[in-house]
C-alpha cells in the first residue's frame, strides 16, 4: 500500500511575490481617501488651539447659514448618548464637551458638499476659551498642586485588560508594578552600581496615509470604511457609544497606507460616526498630517534605572521608575505601560528587581501605540547600563550577555510569571555581533554595540477565519487581519494552500469587513501570522478532512490514508481532482466545502494583561556606528537584525519587516522627536519633523531570519516586525558609548552629542564611559 | 477658468478654480486616485506625477499651470509596455508593502529612467531621496530601481 504525503513543504517557506502588489502598483489599489459614497459629504474638524481651557460659548449659525453646509456637529448634539470612549478608560468625549486638555482637540465638526465649503465653516465657527493652566510636560502633571485633568474613578473601558484600576492619584491615569526579590539587601552585596536618568521623546507614526473614516448612520445601524487596525475592537465601542448592537455595526477595511500602531484601537471613528449621524448622510473625514500628529503618537518618557552587578560583571538587580506621557487621554497608555514594564528589566536572571511604570495625563495630544511599544522605551536604557556594567567589571558586553542572558524555558519575568522564554537569545545575540564585525579592529570614534530584548506578543490569543473551497477548486480565506503593508494577503494565502494541498495562485484572501469576516482580535502586538495564521491553518485542516472523508468514500479506504497534493486527492493509484471531488460529495457541479478555524486561550482566560504573552518576540540588534567629534554628526555604519520567527512562512516579507524597522529605528534614534510649546506640537509638519530617506540608509543592513520552530503559530512560526525596531536604537546607542559617547537622551542629534563631547572632554575625572 | 490639458494620452477641458491644485484636479474631478495625499509640502513625494515627462509634487502644484501640458499619472503609465518591467523589477525585490508611496515612486524612477539619470548608484540614490517610504527601508526600491535601471 502506497500513502502518498506532503513530506516537505510547497508553499510555507517560500517568498511568494504579493498578492496586492499588482493592484498597489498600478494604482488600483483602494484606500479609505480614494472612496466616494453616493451622496457623501465632506467632513471638517474645528480644533482647539489651546492646550488646556474651559469652553464658554460655541455659536455655530453663521456656519449652518453657508450654503453647502449639510450639518454641525458640537457637544449639544451628543446628549442622548454617554458620549466617552477609549477601549482602556472612557475619558475621551467624541468632542470636546465643557473643556479642552490638548492642542487640537476637536471642538466641532461640520460636514458639507465639499472640502472647501466645510473649511470655510470651520472658520466661521465662534468659540470663546477661556485659558486655564497648561499641564504641558511630566514635571508640571505630577506636581503636588497641578489640577486634576480627570475624574478620580475611571469609567473603565471594554477591553482594559488590566484588572482593578482602583483610584486615581493625581495625574496618574495607570500604574504598574513588576517586583521581585529584596532589591536594597542584594544592592547591599554589588560591587559595581549603574544608575541614571534617562529622557525619551515623543515621536509620530507617520503611516504615509493619515487618518480617515467614511461613515453612513442609516435606518438599519451604521456602517463605516475606515483604515483602523482593530476593526472589530472598533465596532464594539461603536456599537457601545451609541447603543446599537454590535451586528448593526459594519466595519469595512480597506487597504491601509501604513500603520505601525497609529491606526491601532478607535481613533477618528466616533466622531465620523457623530457627524454621519447629525447629517443624516454619508460623511467622510480625511486628516492632515498635522491633524493626525495629535490624533495618535508615542508616549515620551522620563526614566530612572539603577543595575547593580557583582565585581564579576554577574547581574544582581534592576531598578527601574518610568513616566510616559500619554497625553490628555489615556488612549493605549495603560497597556504601554504595561509592556513597558515588561521590558524594562531585560531578558536576565536577577536575584531582585523593582519595577515601577506611571502612565501620566498631561495637556498635550494623546498618546498610542507605535511599533514595539514599550521595548522601544526601555531598552536602550537597560541594555546602555548593562554595558556599562561590562566596562566597568572588565568584560566584553557580548560575553556578559552570553553568561547572564535567560535561556529557553526559563522565567523571563522577574517575578516568575506569565511565559516563560520561547526563545535562543545567546544564538541570536551572537549572529548579529557577528554581523556587525564584533572582532574586527576598531577605528577611532567608531563604536559598536548588540542589544537584546523581549517584547511581550500577541495580544489576546483570539482569532478565527474561514475558509470556502469553491467547486472549481479555488479557495478564498475570509479573516480580519488587516492589510497595512505588513502581508497578510499573502502570507494568509500561503498558510491556507499549504494546508488544502493546492497553489496559493488559486487562493484569495479577503480584507476585514465585519460582516462577513469572521472576529479576529487585532492587527498588531505581532499576531496575525502567529494567531489569525494559525486559525487560517485549522480552517485548512478542516477542509482538508472533509476532501479526505469525501475522497476515502470514493476510493474505499481509511480517509486517513489518502493523500491532498497540487489539487488532487490520491490513495495508491487513484486520484481525483478536488473540482471532482466536490463534484463527488454533492451530486453536482456544485456546492462549496466552508470550514473554520479558532485560537482561543488555554481555559477560557479572563483578558488579563498578565495572562499573557501568547510569544516573547525578540528584540536583536547590532549596530557600527561613527561619530565626528567636531560636530557631534552620528552616521550608522552596519546594522544587523535578527528575525528570530520560529519559522519564515515568507522569507522575503520577514526581511522587508526587520529593513522597514531598522530605517524607522534610525529615524527615532537620530533625529525623529515631535517638539512641544506649552503642551502644543511646533514640528507638526514633515518639514521639521524628519523621517529617514533613502540618504538614511546604512552601507551595510543585515537581516538575518532565525528558524528554530519556537513559535506557538502555524509551523512553529511566532511574529516579527517590531522587535528591530525596538533593537536597532538601542545598538546604535550602545555602539555610541562604545565610541566614546554614553548618551542619556534621544535622539541623538549633532547638537545633543557634541555637547555631550565637550561636557566629557572638560569634566574630570574623564573615564571614558563614566557615570551617566 | 478653463483648463485644457492632455491627462493619460486623453484629452481634458474643465472649468476649474483657479487655486485649484493638480492633485484635487487628478483625485476629485478625473477619479485618478492613484496619486496620494501625504505630507502636504512637497517632502514625501506620494503625490509625484510626471509633467511633460518630469516628476511635479501635484500637492503644490496648480492645476492651471498644467495647461496646455502632459500629465501622466500611475493610471496611465500602468497600461504602458515599459510598465511591465517595473512591475516585475518591484514584484521580485517584493520593494512594496502598504503601497500607498507606490505610484508616486515608480513616476519618479519612469522619469529618472527616461531621463538617462539612472546611470549610477549615487544617480539612483539621489534621484530618489525625494520619495519616502516609511515601510520597506529603501533596500528593496534601490534593488528593483537597478533592475530598472540596467
Amino acid at each position: 500500500m502506497t500513502v502518498v504525503e506532503r513530506s516537505t513543504l510547497v508553499e510555507v517557506g517560500t517568498s511568494r511575490p504579493r498578492k496586492d502588489g499588482h493592484e498597489k502598483l498600478s494604482g488600483q489599489a483602494q484606500y479609505v481617501g480614494d472612496m466616494e459614497m453616493a451622496g457623501m459629504l465632506h467632513g471638517q474638524v474645528l480644533r482647539s488651539p489651546f492646550a488646556h481651557a474651559r469652553i464658554r460659548s460655541i455659536d455655530a449659525r453663521a456656519a449652518l447659514e453657508m450654503p453647502g453646509v449639510a450639518a454641525v456637529l458640537t457637544g449639544a448634539d451628543l446628549e442622548d448618548i454617554e458620549p466617552y470612549y477609549g477601549h482602556a478608560i472612557k475619558d475621551r468625549p467624541i468632542v470636546a464637551l465643557d473643556r479642552v486638555r490638548f492642542a487640537g482637540e476637536p471642538v466641532a465638526a461640520v460636514a458639507a458638499v465639499d472640502l472647501a465649503t466645510a473649511e470655510a465653516a470651520v472658520r466661521a465657527i465662534e468659540v470663546e476659551y477661556e485659558e486655564l493652566p497648561v499641564l504641558g510636560t511630566l514635571d508640571q502633571a505630577l506636581a503636588a498642586d497641578a489640577p486634576r485633568l480627570h475624574e478620580r474613578r475611571p469609567k473603565i473601558g471594554l477591553f482594559h485588560g488590566l484588572g482593578d484600576l482602583g483610584e486615581q492619584e493625581g495625574n496618574v491615569c495607570y500604574h504598574h508594578v513588576l517586583t521581585s526579590g529584596d532589591v536594597s539587601a542584594v544592592r547591599d552585596r554589588a560591587a559595581i552600581t549603574v544608575e541614571g536618568t534617562y529622557l525619551f521623546p515623543a515621536v509620530y507614526q507617520y503611516a504615509m496615509e493619515t487618518h480617515a473614516t467614511i461613515a453612513h448612520y442609516h435606518g438599519d445601524g451604521v456602517t463605516l470604511w475606515a483604515n483602523c487596525q482593530h476593526p472589530f475592537l472598533v465596532q464594539a465601542e461603536i456599537a457601545d457609544l451609541f447603543g446599537l448592537e454590535i451586528g448593526s455595526v459594519r466595519i469595512v477595511v480597506p487597504y491601509l497606507g501604513g500603520g505601525f500602531g497609529s491606526k491601532s484601537y478607535t481613533k477618528m471613528e466616533p466622531l465620523t460616526v457623530a457627524l454621519a449621524r447629525k447629517a443624516g448622510r454619508p460623511v467622510r473625514i480625511v486628516n492632515r498630517v498635522e491633524e493626525s500628529m495629535v490624533t495618535s503618537r508615542r508616549h515620551g518618557m522620563r526614566c530612572w534605572m539603577r543595575t547593580s552587578a557583582a565585581a564579576d560583571g554577574t547581574l544582581l538587580s534592576r531598578e527601574v521608575h518610568f513616566w510616559l506621557d500619554t497625553g490628555a487621554y489615556a488612549d493605549n497608555g495603560p497597556r504601554v505601560t504595561a509592556t513597558a514594564a515588561d521590558s524594562a528589566p531585560g531578558p536576565y536572571r536577577w536575584e531582585a528587581a523593582d519595577v515601577q511604570g506611571f502612565c501620566v495625563y498631561c495637556n498635550t495630544p494623546p498618546s498610542g501605540s507605535y511599533r514595539a511599544f514599550g521595548a522601544t522605551h526601555l531598552q536602550w536604557v537597560g541594555e546602555s547600563q548593562l554595558d556599562e556594567v561590562a566596562r566597568r567589571a572588565g568584560i566584553d558586553p557580548l560575553e556578559l550577555r552570553r553568561r547572564c542572558l535567560v535561556l529557553p524555558g526559563e522565567p523571563v519575568r522577574p517575578d516568575g510569571s506569565g511565559k516563560p522564554l520561547d526563545a535562543d537569545l545567546v544564538g541570536d545575540v551572537e549572529q548579529a555581533a557577528a554581523a556587525v564585525g564584533w572582532d574586527e579592529p576598531r577605528r577611532p570614534w567608531v563604536g559598536r554595540g548588540v542589544s537584546v530584548g523581549l517584547l511581550a506578543a500577541g495580544a489576546h490569543p483570539v482569532s478565527r477565519a474561514s475558509i470556502r473551497l469553491r467547486s472549481d477548486g479555488s479557495a478564498d480565506v475570509y479573516v480580519g487581519s488587516t492589510e497595512l503593508g505588513q502581508g497578510p494577503r499573502t502570507v494568509m494565502a500561503q498558510i491556507a494552500a499549504e494546508g488544502l494541498g493546492i497553489s496559493s495562485d488559486l487562493v484569495q484572501v479577503w480584507g476585514a469587513d465585519t460582516r462577513f469576516t469572521p472576529y479576529d482580535r487585532s492587527t498588531g502586538a505581532s499576531r496575525s501570522t502567529t494567531i489569525a495564521g494559525l486559525a487560517v491553518k485549522r480552517a485548512a485542516d478542516a477542509v482538508a478532512e472533509r476532501l479526505r472523508e469525501t475522497a476515502g468514500e470514493v476510493f474505499d479506504v481509511d480517509p486517513g490514508l489518502v493523500g491532498l497534493v497540487d489539487g488532487r486527492a490520491v490513495f495508491a493509484d487513484q486520484e481525483l481532482s478536488y473540482p471532482d471531488l466536490i463534484a463527488r460529495r454533492f451530486g453536482f457541479r456544485g456546492g462549496e466545502i466552508v470550514e473554520n478555524g479558532e485560537v482561543r486561550p488555554t481555559g477560557g482566560g479572563t483578558g488579563s494583561y498578565a495572562e499573557g504573552p501568547h510569544f516573547w518576540e525578540v528584540c536583536v540588534a547590532g549596530a557600527e556606528v561613527e561619530v565626528d567629534p567636531d560636530t557631534g554628526v552620528v552616521t550608522v555604519l552596519r546594522t544587523a537584525t535578527v528575525a528570530d520567527v520560529g519559522k519564515a512562512i515568507n522569507p522575503q516579507l520577514v526581511e522587508r519587516q526587520d529593513e522597514g524597522a531598522t530605517l524607522q529605528g534610525i529615524g527615532n534614534a537620530l533625529f525623529e522627536e515631535m517638539r512641544f510649546v506649552d503642551g502644543a506640537v511646533v514640528n507638526d509638519n514633515l518639514l521639521e519633523y524628519r523621517v529617514p530617506r533613502v540618504a538614511d540608509l546604512p552601507l551595510g543592513m543585515r537581516s538575518i531570519i532565525v528558524e528554530n520552530a519556537d513559535g506557538p503559530g502555524p509551523y512553529g512560526a511566532k511574529g516579527c516586525g517590531e522587535g528591530a525596531f525596538a533593537a536597532v536604537p538601542a545598538a546604535i546607542v550602545c555602539a555610541l558609548a562604545d565610541a566614546g559617547v554614553p548618551m542619556n537622551e534621544l535622539p541623538l542629534t549633532p547638537e545633543r552629542v557634541w555637547r555631550r563631547i565637550q561636557e566629557m572632554s572638560s569634566s574630570q575625572p574623564m573615564a571614558q564611559g563614566s557615570e551617566i | 477658468m478653463d483648463l485644457a490639458l492632455t491627462v493619460n494620452g486623453e484629452e481634458i477641458r474643465r472649468s476649474i478654480e483657479p487655486n485649484e491644485l493638480l492633485l484635487d484636479f487628478l483625485r476629485e474631478r478625473l477619479g485618478l486616485t492613484g496619486a496620494k495625499r501625504s505630507c502636504d509640502v512637497q517632502v514625501c513625494g506620494t503625490c509625484t506625477v510626471l509633467v511633460d515627462g518630469g516628476p511635479v509634487s501635484a500637492c503644490t502644484f496648480l492645476a492651471a499651470d498644467a495647461d496646455g501640458r502632459e500629465v501622466l499619472t500611475v493610471e496611465g503609465f500602468a497600461r504602458s509596455a515599459q510598465f511591465a518591467r517595473f512591475e516585475a523589477a518591484f514584484m521580485r525585490h517584493a520593494a512594496l508593502q502598504c503601497g500607498y508611496c507606490t505610484p508616486g515612486l515608480l513616476l519618479t524612477l519612469k522619469s529618472l529612467r527616461d531621463n538617462g539619470e539612472l546611470s549610477t548608484e549615487e544617480a539612483i540614490r539621489h534621484g530618489l531621496d525625494g520619495n519616502l517610504c516609511r515601510c520597506t527601508g529603501y533596500r528593496s526600491i534601490l534593488d528593483a530601481a537597478r533592475e530598472v535601471a540596467a
